[in-house]
């Protein structure tokens, strides 16, 4: 299946992407993650604080579909 | 408005405004500013990066949960984006209650849940030239990771 992820902030520098499509056999966000912090290794030296799907904040054990749009974010630091 | 991102400076009087109401005894009123120094380095300027579309979902979400949470009856905040400098407010939290201890309780929750689940960023500029993405202090003192939660 194919899904969209994006990268912002920390992730966006060390990825040196804003997004990507991506074709993989599916299963849940966090082994979407371990597979991208596989293609960019600098990733694995932070891990994802947390995790939207579809604009909508989610837990790292939800499988994926088809066409979600997967965002992938750093540890926040807002205020 | 419950939680908006400005790009532009914070209208602190405007804010309070907004919570003005005449059933109210107290007002809480908390700001963020950009000070000059952080974990020994000596910063110039600070720059937040939102991505707006969820951090204005989530943000009305904390504002919704501490109005139900507390006996208040107004609350809202106001977050900055892009390059702020020394001094500069980066967010406002204001909540109006019948009595104080609700209106303190509720600005607490607030702003400490705006740190830690809003999608924001602040990366400091320091003096010598440097600068770095900063990490939410719960992540920091905690030192765990949340991809493995």
């Amino acid at each position: 299946m194919k899904v969209r992820v994006q990268y912002f902030a920390l992730f966006r520098e060390q990825t040196g992407c804003e997004s990507e499509t991506v074709d993989w056999p599916g299963g849940t966000a966090a082994e979407l993650f371990e597979m991208m912090a596989g293609k960019h290794p600098a990733l694995r030296t932070q891990a994802a604080a947390l995790l939207a799907i579809n604009d909508e904040m989610c837990a790292w054990e939800t499988p994926l579909n088809e066409g979600d749009e997967v965002l992938f974010f750093p540890p926040v630091a807002g205020g | 408005m419950k939680f908006s991102v400005s790009h532009t400076a914070i209208d602190v009087a405007a804010a309070k405004q907004a919570v003005a109401d005449v059933h109210c005894g107290a007002l809480a009123v908390f700001e963020g500013w950009i000070r000059d120094h952080n974990e020994g380095q000596q910063v110039e300027r600070l720059e937040y990066e939102v991505y707006r579309p969820l951090a204005e979902k989530e943000g009305a979400k904390i504002v919704d949960e501490a109005l139900a949470r507390f006996a208040v009856r107004h609350a809202l905040c106001i977050h900055r984006e892009g390059l702020l400098e020394l001094g500069d407010c980066a967010v406002i939290v204001c909540v109006s209650a019948a009595h104080r201890d609700a209106a303190f309780d509720a600005c607490r929750y607030i702003i400490d849940q705006t740190k830690t689940r809003l999608p924001i960023w602040k990366k400091e500029h320091y003096v010598s030239g440097i600068s770095e993405w900063v990490n939410c202090e719960h992540c920091a003192a905690a030192g765990h990771s949340h991809a493995e939660q």
